[in-house]
């Protein structure tokens, strides 16, 4: 599977992250973040951030807590507003929260965000009842991903219900259902056992080969190994490395940075 | 036991209006998390509107309409350029600004109508009917029992059945998360004032035949009564607004009829504080849902 990947200089500092991926045919990058500075009071939360996300690619963001990687993903979904830099998707601004699904954007929530009281179906229904869908494409489209992510069965039972790894995926369902071009995981696999984040990281890689490009944030470094075409690392809010994931881990600047990827598993 | 048969289903029929009432309550605290104190005053200007289409046109259901939509009117024009101006991070500002609009509203109907009672006279009789020689209710009561049970059916239809249901469902329980999935938050919030708003407008207008009339104090009691169903079954819960209204109804039309309708408010009173003791969410509240 050969995806394009930005010329990767591991041990490169800030600028490596905000190189755009040039794609073959020039087109601008399905996410582009650059420059981007978020301060919380005192906390500067993110410092000079940058980077791509190309047709099709798996970038992992990594780091240790309160690096900054939801922070992010907050920033190109409007949530939070930087101090500076830009968010450019498909070459355009980002749009307003409300209208990211529009502009074929989807993201999980690192604690889930399900609506309680709802069952799994209508869980993921809710992401397709702002567009002007017929309903019954809707409701294809519900069962598509509720089959393709083995949650058929548990459609109608409420999602309070659900164990946590169900739940989870019902999460990922909801994004999946709008069929997206730009895909935010927050923690896809945290507190998943070793069989649930296997076949994780096979709907990922699937999803990676239609053309969706994913940006997702995770821990769990064999995941991350597994489906990752580059890895951005994050500490203190900076871009500490950027790199195939092979060039990442020998970093000695991401050790040093940080040890809680390793020490995380 | 003829007569408990009366005061029972006359209880009935006086509790749904109290549970249509509570369920308009329900309604904004799921849309706005706010209880608007204004809710009262707002169904009586849409019931004031309903009067002068009765006056004008002779027609009942052009009034019921003209309740509804001025109702809807209110709510929209309340939350768009009151309560959106707001701040919203606390429900305080919002709480105040709804009793304010309560003073302004009530002012404004007493000046321009006066204190006296307009009488409203009952679009079928109020006199009972009788099930072999056994009095039940009246059959205005059981046109207000129909017409309580098919708003109440609808409501659930609509929030349960359908995407716009699914939309303000979503949109009450985790509004950011729903903006993120492309739910119109805010326009969701005003369908919500706007349905509330047109529930307590159709259920004050089912309540002024039975009490003395139309004055701007006319659905004071009501409001009181609603609010308490809407403490007692959980300001979230659409079902416990329907049971603790049909609950407070029953007792109100029992202690009035075998006691004393003086003594009516003391039992609501004594019904409140017990479920408070017992349950202080609510009957039927359940536990705060996290959020992400
Ligand atoms: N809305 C916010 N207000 C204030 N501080 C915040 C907010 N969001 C995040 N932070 C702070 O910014 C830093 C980065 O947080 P976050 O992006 O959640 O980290 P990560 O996802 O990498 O664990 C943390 O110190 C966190 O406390
Ligand atoms: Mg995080």
């Amino acid at each position: 599977m050969s995806r394009s990947t930005t010329p990767p200089t591991a041990g490169s500092r800030p600028s490596a992250g905000s190189r755009p991926s040039p794609g073959a045919t020039g087109r601008p990058p399905r996410l582009e973040v650059d420059a981007l500075t978020v301060e919380f009071g005192g906390l500067t939360a993110l410092d000079d951030v940058g980077l791509t996300v190309g047709d099709g690619e798996v970038v992992a963001l990594i780091g240790p807590n309160g690096a900054g990687k939801t922070t992010v993903f907050n920033v190109v979904c409007g949530l939070v507003r930087p101090r500076s830099g830009s968010v450019r998707i498909d070459g355009r601004p980002a749009p307003a929260t409300s209208r990211l699904a529009d502009r074929g954007v989807s993201r999980t929530l690192q604690g889930l965000g399900l609506f309680g009281g709802m069952t799994a179906a209508e869980n993921v229904l809710v992401p397709l009842t702002g567009r002007p869908r017929r309903s019954a494409d809707g409701e294809r489209a519900v069962v598509a991903v509720l089959q393709r992510l083995d949650l058929l069965d548990l459609a109608d039972t409420a999602v309070d219900a659900l164990p946590y790894p169900e739940r989870k995926r019902v999460a990922l369902a909801r994004a999946l259902v709008t069929d997206p071009r730009l895909l935010l995981l927050d923690e896809p696999a945290g507190g998943l056992g070793a069989d649930d984040i296997a076949a994780l990281a096979d709907v990922v890689r699937g999803i990676a080969a239609a053309g969706t490009s994913v940006l997702l944030v995770e821990h769990h470094v064999d995941f991350v190994m597994a489906v990752a075409d580059r890895v951005v690392v994050l500490d203190f809010g900076r871009v500490v490395a950027c790199g195939t994931p092979d060039e990442v881990r020998s970093d000695a600047a991401v050790e040093a940075a940080y040890l809680g990827l390793e020490a995380a598993r | 036991m003829d007569r408990l048969v009366l005061l029972v289903s006359t209880g009935v029929a006086r509790g749904l209006v109290i549970a249509l009432f509570a369920l308009s309550l329900v309604i904004i605290w799921r849309a706005a998390r706010i209880v608007n104190f204004g809710q009262a005053a707002m169904a009586v200007v849409a019931v004031y509107v309903a009067f002068a289409v009765h006056a004008a046109t002779g027609s009942y259901v052009l009034a019921v309409l003209g309740a509804l939509v001025t109702g809807a009117l209110l709510g929209l024009a309340v939350e768009r350029g009151l309560m959106r101006r707001v701040p919203g991070a606390t429900p305080m500002p919002g709480m105040i600004v709804a009793i304010g609009l309560v003073m302004v509203l009530q002012s404004l109907l007493g000046v321009l109508f006066g204190p006296r009672h307009r009488p409203m006279s009952p679009v079928f009789s109020q006199s009972p009917l009788y099930v072999g020689d056994v009095p039940v209710l009246s059959r205005y009561d059981l046109f207000v029992l129909v017409v309580a049970l098919v708003v109440v059916v609808g409501l659930g239809l609509l929030f349960n059945r359908s995407t716009l249901g699914l939309q303000l469902r979503a949109a009450a329980v985790a509004p950011e998360v729903s903006r993120l999935l492309g739910v119109r938050v805010p326009r969701m919030v005003t369908i919500g004032w706007m349905l509330s708003s047109a529930v307590a407008a159709l259920a004050v207008l089912l309540l002024v035949p039975t009490e003395l009339g139309l004055n701007a104090h006319s659905a004071d009691v009501l409001f009181v009564h609603a609010f308490t169903v809407a403490v007692l079954g959980g300001l979230d819960s659409p079902a416990g607004a329907l049971v603790g209204g049909l609950v407070v109804g029953v007792l109100i039309s029992l202690v009035t009829g075998y006691a004393s309708a003086g003594l009516a408010p003391l039992a609501v009173l004594g019904l409140l504080t017990t479920v408070l003791l017992v349950r202080p969410g609510g009957i039927f509240a359940t536990k705060e849902a996290r959020t992400a």
